[in-house]
């Protein structure tokens, strides 16, 4: 079983394209991101920072090239590249990802039980108090609020502390105290060692988080703070579409 | 966490959403009862011709019903896209379809024994007597029935046009089992019941072979 | 261009040759007369129409591992070509059973099958008419392809031990059981040029579909753009 502290992982993109037939969302995107590092991911809708994140979660494979994690537990391999999703990769998305028809406890307790969370019913009542959702455990996910969703959401994913975690406008829903409250979330988990990619679309609480901020263009990257670009600059069209 | 930890606990999952609402399982008794009643007016139903036609039409009325039941199966999934959450949360993508199937064969099942009686009084054919080899083939042709539709509905939820493309990708596919059922059931309904072993010998065989190709292909049937 | 001309000539030849055999040189069969002699054109091409959706189904399973765009091409080209032999054998098969038997149609094992496989793959390719993004079209019709196939004896087999005609019409039973020597080499004759057709086919839908398949991802990028 997982011990309680996060292995440091990386994340190491390798020449990355995503085609959709003719269309390119992804081109030759190399980025290696080290373990325990948080990255701002920044860029117009269209940019490709979905479909960036999504191959990191291993949801949507790759064209060409290849992403890997250095440092899981599952040794490198001979070719120096180790391959398997990290224990516990967690994904954040516009979409919940959680069943409208279940109650709060029921979605969380069926996520639980799939990952293999220990003692997962303290687990789930400690996430739903943290998420400020206890009282409505047993209601409908389909009865909630966006922000309650968007809780929800995040909830889920933090089911088992992750060392990867990817976001994907987060934030999106919350309102002022939600939003507060995922600073400080996510503050907590980068402090013990969580790699971070996410992609926002301007809240400073959360972007001053990150210690490093890639910008993409048309499915490329085209500006790096690791290259001497300025975290201004990366994130200045952050909320124009 | 292992296959069948997984599968138990979606398939909790798949009961507990369905038993809940019971969206699905009055749709498709109401839709077969339906059929049942139009396919009498087809034919004089006297107990001769009702011995006939009857094991046919039930499960010519099955399989329709399933073509429209299984449509949900994976598109009440791209909503909120749970799916994905799914992926990201078991080991192995079998254990999603295997919960899936059961949960379907369970429904049909459901729906086929609560049809029975009425069927039996309807076309005046007495069951009880085999009863117990009656759930045997119902379970066989319906395992077969939820196998190919639950794989289908994945590739099915992709395409436009979905609500009339499973039944069109459904149906051929399944005459093997349409067949052999109905083979089966004829024999068990006859004057004089017997059980035709190849019959069943054979809807297993079919079971076994797209279960394995479910657990072969079912990653790909699932990717982005 | 040279190896077009030749290639159609040859088997021009061939089919215009099993097409003379059938009629000049075949003898005439004992009790169904002139007709009998659709049998060269009805078995051909149901042997020709399996092997086309055989060559569709390794197709699909090589896409499926290995994801090339040129094993998509050859599927849904085995699969059309497939069709076109599938259909000429469901057409020629009541334009023999009437006047020999009767009967318009028969449903017997391989008659009954070769519909089902028939309805299999026009949904197959009206699967493929339904997906927009070529990448997700391929894999999910290679998916059903290869459950389709896989069907395939299964078919067969309920229809040949539940539902074959009886009686079964004598040369139905088998075409290799009691045909005399000269109809047996005119059989595999036509076999032989049915098949070389099947390839020719094959060879320009497979050049269609490739190009037709770059015209698409140059449509799309302009729409994108």
């Amino acid at each position: 079983m997982s011990p309680a502290a996060v292995s440091p992982t990386g994340i190491r993109f390798d020449d990355i394209e995503k085609r959709y037939g003719g269309l390119y969302a992804l081109r030759r995107v190399s980025l290696e991101i080290a373990a325990g590092e948080c990255v701002v991911l920044a860029g117009r809708n269209g940019s490709g920072k979905t479909t960036l994140l999504r191959i990191a979660a291993q949801l949507v494979r790759p064209s060409t090239g290849q992403v890997t994690f250095p440092g899981t537990s599952r040794d490198t391999a001979a070719n120096g590249a180790s391959e398997q999703r990290p224990r516990a990769t967690a994904y954040v998305a516009h979409a919940t990802m959680v069943y409208d028809e279940l109650t709060a406890e029921e979605n969380l307790l069926l996520f639980a039980r799939l990952v293999g969370v220990p003692a997962r019913r303290e687990r789930v009542d400690a996430l739903l108090a943290d998420v400020g959702l206890a009282e409505r455990r047993d209601s409908l996910v389909r009865t909630f609020s966006r922000g309650m969703r968007q809780r929800i959401a995040i909830a889920r994913a933090l089911l088992r502390e992750p060392s990867v975690l990817l976001l994907d406008e987060p934030a999106t829903g919350l309102d002022v105290q939600g939003t507060a409250w995922l600073a400080e979330t996510l503050r907590r988990l980068r402090d013990a060692g969580c790699t971070m990619l996410m992609s926002l679309h301007g809240e400073t609480e959360i972007s001053s988080l990150a210690s490093r901020g890639v910008r993409l263009d048309a499915g490329s990257v085209v500006a790096d703070t690791r290259r001497g670009a300025s975290f201004a600059s990366i994130l200045k069209f952050a909320d124009a579409s | 966490m292992s296959v069948l930890s997984n599968t138990t606990a979606l398939l909790g999952k798949e009961l507990r959403t369905e038993f809940r609402s019971r969206e699905l399982l009055t749709t498709t008794v109401v839709f077969i009862l339906i059929v049942m009643v139009l396919f009498s007016f087809t034919f004089d139903p006297t107990v001769g011709e009702s011995r006939r036609f009857g094991p046919g039409l039930l499960w010519l009325a099955f399989l329709f019903a399933s073509s429209l039941m299984l449509q949900p199966c994976f598109l009440r999934e791209l909503n909120n896209d749970t799916l994905s959450a799914l992926r990201l949360s078991v080991s192995d993508p079998f254990a999603i379809f295997l919960a899936k199937l059961a949960a379907n064969t369970l429904f049909l099942l459901l729906t086929e024994l609560l049809l029975l009686p009425i069927f039996a009084i309807l076309y005046n054919i007495p069951v009880l007597a085999v009863f117990g080899q009656l759930v045997l083939v119902f379970f066989l042709g319906s395992l077969g029935v939820a196998t190919a539709g639950t794989a289908l509905s994945a590739i099915s939820a992709q395409a436009r046009m979905r609500e009339l493309m499973l039944p069109l990708l459904l149906l051929p596919l399944l005459t093997p089992v349409l067949v052999a059922s109905t083979e089966v059931t004829a024999g068990l309904l006859d004057r004089q019941p017997f059980v035709q072993w190849k019959g069943v010998g054979f809807l297993a065989v079919f079971d076994v072979v797209f279960l394995t190709a479910l657990w072969i292909f079912g990653e790909y049937l699932l990717e982005e | 261009m040279w190896s077009r001309l030749i290639g159609g000539s040859a088997v021009l030849a061939l089919v215009g040759g099993a097409a003379y055999a059938s009629f000049y040189v075949a003898p005439e069969e004992r009790t169904m007369g002139l007709v009998q002699r659709i049998f060269y054109l009805h078995a051909a091409c149901g042997l020709t129409m399996f092997t086309a959706f055989f060559i569709c189904f390794c197709s699909n399973i090589a896409y499926v591992f290995w994801r090339s765009a040129k094993s998509d091409a050859l599927a849904v080209s085995a699969a059309e070509v497939g069709l076109v032999f599938s259909t000429v054998n469901l057409v020629t098969g009541p334009i023999w059973a009437h006047p020999a038997w009767g009967i318009w149609w028969t449903w017997d094992a391989r008659l009954t099958s070769a519909f089902v496989l028939w309805l299999l793959y026009i949904a197959y390719l009206l699967l493929r008419t339904l997906i927009e993004e070529p990448e997700r079209r391929a894999l999910l019709s290679a998916l059903f392809g290869i459950f389709a196939f896989l069907d395939v004896p299964l078919v067969y087999g309920s229809i040949r031990w539940w539902r074959t005609q009886h009686p079964q019409p004598v040369l139905m039973g088998g075409p290799g059981s009691g045909l005399e020597p000269t109809m047996l080499k005119i059989f595999f004759f036509s076999i032989f040029a049915m098949h070389a057709l099947m390839v020719l086919l094959l060879i320009d839908r497979y050049g269609l579909e490739k190009m037709r398949g770059e015209a698409e991802i140059v449509r799309r990028e302009l729409e994108a753009a």
